[in-house]
């Protein structure tokens, strides 16, 4: 018997998705993937100032603020093939990993962990045994029978007051839920710990950004903070050395905390390394770029091919022609037209935004999303495609980190875990908190690097850009928490004539492309089990595993209906 | 290392204004507190917020407010550019049902800051309902029509909760 079940809208992620399942036998047998809300943006920027982009680029999105202003100067500075003083490299670096590491530890803890984690059923824990696990396993200081028990009293609290209902969709007690109640336990810890920890990314990022959640500091051509080692109001040693202070902290969190909840975590769930696969070929960019041009990059990307680490075709530079060549968006299944018709695939440089919505159709348009390609192939991004990607460069802080989580849950679920195991929705997870673990160390070094060329004597953080008549074209691209994104100008006697945004969810989250081709989630989704129509808990951990962010969304408050959040099971 | 406990900082207010400025009134609520706060004198321990349409970022900013101001763009089924106060019994429902299809938005950190003991001891929401919520930059006329509305009713909602604030003089042949 086949039942269709409607999740609309996908809670617990950034903006408005809807998925739709055909289960047979209690498995899903045809998924889709819907995004729900237009978002015209690029039309808003035609005839602008390309200096004004970044900052009305980085209102698309209330999480990823700070990756679209970083991405945007990246595709005015290629446009006009403009470098940066490496001042301002290194500050945008600073920027881009302690956003990825605050990005990526509230994902988890506050957004994902309560897919795998049942709150109430922590009440039956033991805070000493609790205690006596997590010290076996970390370092950490949160882990004492003091703080567990802390933690109990507080949720048993909270729960007899009844106040649990305000965490959306928390499937309490569903049978799905696998933790003993002591992991339980010392995963609500370490949620309440994350939001202590995740202020110190956030700190980073309002001093060197000037402001949050909307920072204010980048430019075309550099960034806008004057550097003093003896002056207020700009950036002093003072700050720099509390920011210093701040990386450490978050790095004792994310290695000895973060890195081993995912594996326990893992552990304990380790039929899901055999679900959520779906695509394999794997696309991310490089970044964290150690000169003014964009040639050398401290964490590398590229594309790997169905999954094989020995197929792997790296991006060099800012100005990589294989990347900017081999990306284009189809439209068939999309609530949009082309002039060139329905099975026309765009470049971005000639992309198109004209909507045209119909009903959610089966086998015709479904989504506001576009399905991008990458040399005629969907591709998956985000954490797991980084990991891959690095991994296959053979960078040493990504095999050292991903053997060490993979031995780990070995040795914990007492069985043989290896790289096969990360194609899967536990995967992602895992591959999130790895990459999370290389950026951490990544922002120490980047500080270092900051430091020492300050020392030197370089004050400079900004080239004044020009803008010759005539029409320039440029793209930037930068590796975001979740995943590549590209930024397309084509700038028209210093106004801008097209702007295109290939974001990471569209690559994600996109519809069966002009060749019938489904997108990441909705491949992924294909075998997932799901035992209660009613509460399809296993197809929000497949889909929560990709850290959907779609990006623009309405944010109107609606007091007229009691229960939008629906599952509908026909 | 963590601290559960609320923290005892002196009293402090936050006018926040929320709502993504690329969909025309949407953004009500971020146009409304920067206006206020270009022609008002803040008192201390006021802070005025643009949270965009962002949501953990602001946790940091949110806790242990003696009093917070959001301003929004609300649907309560009054005719468009209605200006409404909720408040009291009110605001729970403002976070529990439907706040957007954003759901890691503001209900997100006020079901933290529950958790936590750290949310704010009052809470106002002023709500202009939206004529339009189209992708462009700027509000509709309606709207506009009704911001001396919105801004006064910042104006009392903070004077209420103790932070009276004065509009500006502005000093003829300043421009």
């Amino acid at each position: 018997m086949t039942q269709r079940i409607t999740i609309d809208p996908v809670t617990r992620i950034e903006g408005h998705l809807r998925v739709d399942v055909e289960v047979d036998d209690g498995q899903v047998s045809k998924a889709w993937s819907s995004g729900q809300m237009y978002r015209g943006v690029e039309n808003i920027l035609i005839g602008r100032d390309p200096r004004d982009a970044w900052a009305i680029t980085q209102r698309i999105c209330g999480v990823c603020t700070t990756v679209h202003a970083i991405c945007s100067v990246r595709a005015v500075e290629n446009a006009l093939d403009l470098e940066i003083p490496l001042n301002a490299q290194y500050i945008r670096n600073l920027i881009i990993l302690a956003h990825a590491v605050h990005d990526h530890i509230v994902h988890f803890y506050h957004l994902s962990a309560l897919d795998w984690v049942d709150v109430v059923n922590a009440l039956k824990a033991d805070p000493d045994k609790a205690s006596a696990l997590a010290e076996s396993l970390s370092t950490w200081s949160g882990n004492s029978r003091h703080e567990f028990r802390k933690v109990k009293d507080r949720i048993s609290g909270f729960v007899a007051t009844g106040q649990l209902g305000i965490f959306t969709n928390g499937y309490w007690g569903h049978p799905a839920m696998k933790l003993p109640p002591e992991v339980n336990l010392i995963a609500v810890a370490h949620y309440l710990q994350a939001l202590e920890v995740q202020r110190h990314a956030n700190k980073i990022v309002s001093i060197l950004g000037s402001k949050t959640p909307h920072i204010q500091n980048v430019a075309v051509g550099g960034v806008a903070n004057p550097i003093a080692t003896d002056s207020q109001a700009v950036l002093t040693m003072e700050r720099l050395m509390a920011v210093r202070e701040w990386i450490g902290k978050l790095e004792d969190f994310v290695k000895n905390v973060y890195l081993v909840d995912v594996g326990v975590i893992g552990a304990f769930y380790p039929e899901w390394t055999t679900y959520g696969r779906g695509i394999v070929d794997y696309l991310a960019s490089p970044d964290i770029p150690l000169d003014t041009k964009g040639t050398r990059f401290a964490l590398p990307g590229g594309y790997v091919a169905n999954g094989d680490l020995g197929q792997y075709t790296p991006i060099g530079s800012f100005a990589d022609a294989g990347f900017r060549d081999g990306v284009s968006e189809a439209i068939k299944h999309s609530w949009y037209t082309y002039k060139g018709g329905e099975n026309a695939s765009l470049h971005p440089y000639e992309g198109e935004t004209t909507p045209h919505y119909t009903d959610f159709q089966d086998d015709g348009k479904y989504s506001w999303m576009k399905s991008p390609t990458y040399y005629d192939k969907p591709m998956q991004v985000g954490p797991l495609a980084r990991v891959m990607t690095m991994l296959a460069a053979g960078h040493e802080p990504t095999t050292r980190y991903a053997t060490e989580t993979l031995n780990r849950v070995s040795s914990i679920a007492g069985i043989e875990v290896g790289l096969d195991a990360m194609h899967s929705t536990i995967g992602r997870h895992a591959a999130r908190a790895i990459s999370c673990a290389v950026q951490v160390d990544e922002l120490a070094k980047q500080w270092d690097l900051l430091i020492a060329n300050m020392a030197s004597g370089d004050k400079s953080t900004f080239n004044a850009p020009t803008f010759p008549r005539g029409e320039q074209r440029g793209f930037g691209f930068h590796e975001a928490p979740r995943g590549i994104l590209s930024h397309w100008v084509v700038i028209d006697n210093g106004k801008i004539k097209n702007y295109q945004c290939v974001v990471p969810t569209t690559w994600n989250a996109a519809p069966r492309d002009n060749k019938e081709r489904p997108g990441a989630y909705e491949a992924s989704l294909v075998g997932n089990p799901v035992a209660d129509p009613d509460q399809p808990l296993e197809v929000l951990r497949t889909v929560h595993s990709f850290d959907p962010c779609l990006a623009c969304a309405v944010h109107v408050l609606d007091t007229e209906h009691n229960q939008v959040v629906q599952v509908k099971a026909a | 290392m963590t601290s559960l406990d609320a923290a005892t900082d002196p009293q402090r207010a936050v006018l926040l204004g929320v709502g993504n400025i690329l969909l025309t009134d949407e953004g009500v609520g971020v146009e409304a507190v920067t206006r206020f706060a270009a022609t008002h004198d803040l008192p201390s321990g006021l802070s005025v917020l643009d949270g965009g349409t962002s949501a953990m970022e602001m946790l940091d900013d949110l806790e242990d407010l003696d009093l917070l101001v959001v301003v929004d763009c609300v649907r309560v089924g009054k005719p468009p550019a209605s200006v409404v106060v909720l408040q009291d019994d009110e605001v729970p429902a403002f976070f529990r049902t439907r706040l957007s299809p954003h759901q890691v938005g503001l209900s997100d950190v006020f079901a933290t800051m529950l958790l936590t003991g750290r949310a704010p001891r009052r809470i106002v929401i002023v709500g202009v309902q939206p004529v339009e919520v189209s992708t462009a930059m700027g509000l509709t006329a309606e709207i506009e029509a009704v911001m001396p509305q919105v801004i006064d009713a910042v104006r009392r909602a903070l004077a209420e909760g103790g932070y009276p604030t004065q509009p500006r003089k502005v000093v003829a042949g300043a421009h």
